[in-house]
């Protein structure tokens, strides 16, 4: 069955306000084009969940679509410091519920198995433990020994971009494949973008690759570029350049505005930001293959 | 010959690594010291990031944790679940990197905030994985520059376990790693003693003591004889400036 929508049509179904959503994908596959659509339809209130909340939640939380953040870590990756978040966090504006990534990923690890919580080995750091009391110990019943737990995080919504799909939502995904898995089946819905739509004989071409089966997907958006200014393995390498550049505009809030004017609100989608961005940077961002072996399945 | 801060970490950082190991690398001079590491007396360093990448061999400069070039070409890449607790939890990295904006007297990591958690001073970027590398990791290095400010009698908080109060707490912690084996500063270098507090055990050439002293907020004492490190190499100072980061990134 199809699931083939616009990403406008995939954000108003599944994301409403004070919504908890996870948008996907460890410095790799970040879909930045779900989160400028969630900004341009207006949503408010949201939880937003991501191990590093990136770019992408430092351009939400500057919109005020956000009243939460759940992360691990919080910088711009490669340059410093997430300003927009770091300042709504200094000033008390926004809430926060603060993990190591190996606790983060815990949380979705037990969401995505149908788990209450998870456990993990303690670190004797402490510190983070006493802060956030989502953090619990129990006695491990073989043992005797304590160990430290997370609750399950079953966001309302997971946004995930893949390099290809099928229609009704089988994802071929490589490359640094982070979370994307244990976000997409802890998720109660899935929002699915995806580089290329491609018939699914590819898919069962390559059962190995597909880490996303199409029965936990509701909706297949056809995004090119969506990851960028982060990247997509294989398909355009990740715009070093726009990291540095956001930590300038970050330094004024009237810049920042007028970013989200130009980037967010000035385009209609996808297409047009990436037309926008302009034959320079199309170049600059072009990466060259390099084929992995094709392996033998068997004709059974 | 005058070196750089950066010339200084990274090559003597990188002459702590041992050929074979297991390394969970991190971006920036941990990533330099690694590469170096394996271009010269460790060919058999088997990096890993905390991304989900095993065996990497980078092309180029990774710019980020998560750099596409970090994938091409190595043995294998698993999922973030998988690299904290297959290879991190279950005891299979020998070598962790860490840094942070404090490093007490017992090598405890501050990476999250200056001043009261609940309501930040400044906020710092936080864990990541360093929480777990900290307590995991059979051994673990610190880079970072050598000053007051960044050298607290204790952090603000403790984000990651050093000695805690010291050797015995730890080890009465029960957590697998062995704890911070050395601090790699651009002075010199700093190693726990037997009770785990970090004393000065070796300057970088015309460094003095006096100024190694001047640079850290506790009473840094220092442990029998000073070593004085070996200058960076032609070799190595090639190494880093025509191969890895030849553009001056993190070696400026």
């Amino acid at each position: 069955m199809t699931k083939l929508c616009s990403l406008s049509e995939a954000i108003n179904q599944f994301v409403q306000d004070g919504d908890t959503v996870y948008a996907a994908g460890f410095t790799h596959l970040i879909p930045f084009a779900a989160g400028h659509e969630i900004i341009r339809q207006g949503r408010k209130n949201l939880v937003l969940a991501r191990a590093t909340p990136d770019l992408i939640y430092d351009q939400m939380v500057a919109a005020g679509c956000a009243k939460k953040v759940i992360f691990s870590y919080i910088g711009n990756p490669g340059v410093g410091s997430l300003r927009i978040i770091r300042e709504e966090l200094e000033a008390g504006r926004l809430e926060w519920e603060e993990y190591s990534h190996y606790g983060m990923i815990s949380r979705l690890q037990a969401g995505a198995s149908g788990l209450p919580f998870f456990p993990m080995k303690p670190t004797a750091a402490g510190d983070l433990e006493r802060s956030n009391p989502q953090y619990r110990r129990v006695i491990d019943p073989y043992s005797g020994q304590e160990v430290v737990t997370v609750p399950a995080l079953n966001p309302e919504v997971a946004i995930v971009h893949v390099q290809r799909a099928d229609a009704a939502g089988n994802a071929h995904i490589w490359g640094i494949i982070g979370e994307q898995k244990e976000a997409a089946f802890a998720a109660k819905h899935v929002i699915l973008t995806a580089e290329e739509i491609v018939d699914e004989e590819i898919i069962r071409s390559d059962p190995n690759r597909t880490l996303i089966p199409e029965f936990i997907v509701d909706a297949v958006c056809h995004v090119p570029y969506c990851a960028h200014p982060s990247y997509t393995q294989g398909y355009y390498d990740r715009d070093n350049a726009f990291y540095l550049d956001w930590d300038k505009v970050t330094e004024s809030r009237e810049a920042v505005q007028a970013w989200l004017d130009e980037w967010v609100f000035g385009v209609k989608d996808r297409a047009a930001y990436w037309e926008k961005l302009g034959a320079e940077t199309h170049d600059r961002l072009k990466v060259a293959p390099l084929m992995s072996t094709p392996v033998n399945y068997g004709a059974y | 010959m005058t070196f750089t801060a950066a010339e200084l970490m990274t090559v003597n950082a990188a002459r702590l690594l041992r050929d074979g190991d297991t390394v969970f690398v991190g971006v920036g001079l941990p990533n330099l010291a690694c590469n170096l590491a394996r271009r010269t007396h460790a060919p058999g360093l088997v990096m890993i990031y905390e991304a989900g990448v095993i065996g990497a061999r980078p092309a180029r400069l990774p710019l980020s944790i998560g750099d596409p070039t970090l994938v091409s070409g190595a043995n294998a890449v698993c999922s973030m679940y998988d690299i904290f607790s297959l290879y991190l939890q279950r005891g299979n990295v020998d070598v962790g990197f860490l840094g942070g904006a404090q490093i007490d007297r017992f090598g405890n990591i501050n990476a999250t905030v200056i001043g009261d958690y609940g309501r930040p001073k400044t906020r710092l970027p936080g864990s990541g994985g360093s929480m777990e590398i900290a307590a995991w990791a059979n051994r673990c290095y610190i880079i970072t520059p050598h000053q007051k400010r960044r050298f607290p009698e204790k952090v603000d908080f403790r984000t990651s376990a050093g000695f805690l109060g010291g050797r015995a707490e730890r080890a009465a912690s029960g957590v697998r790693g062995g704890g911070p084996q050395a601090v790699v500063t651009n002075l010199g270098i700093l190693e726990p003693d037997e009770t785990g507090e970090l004393v000065l055990t070796a300057l970088h050439p015309g460094i003095s003591v006096d100024q190694a002293r001047e640079n850290t907020g506790w009473a840094l004492r220092s442990h029998g004889t000073i070593r004085i490190t070996e200058p960076p190499t032609a070799e190595e100072l090639r190494i880093l400036h025509e191969e890895l980061d030849p553009q001056g990134i993190h070696l400026k």
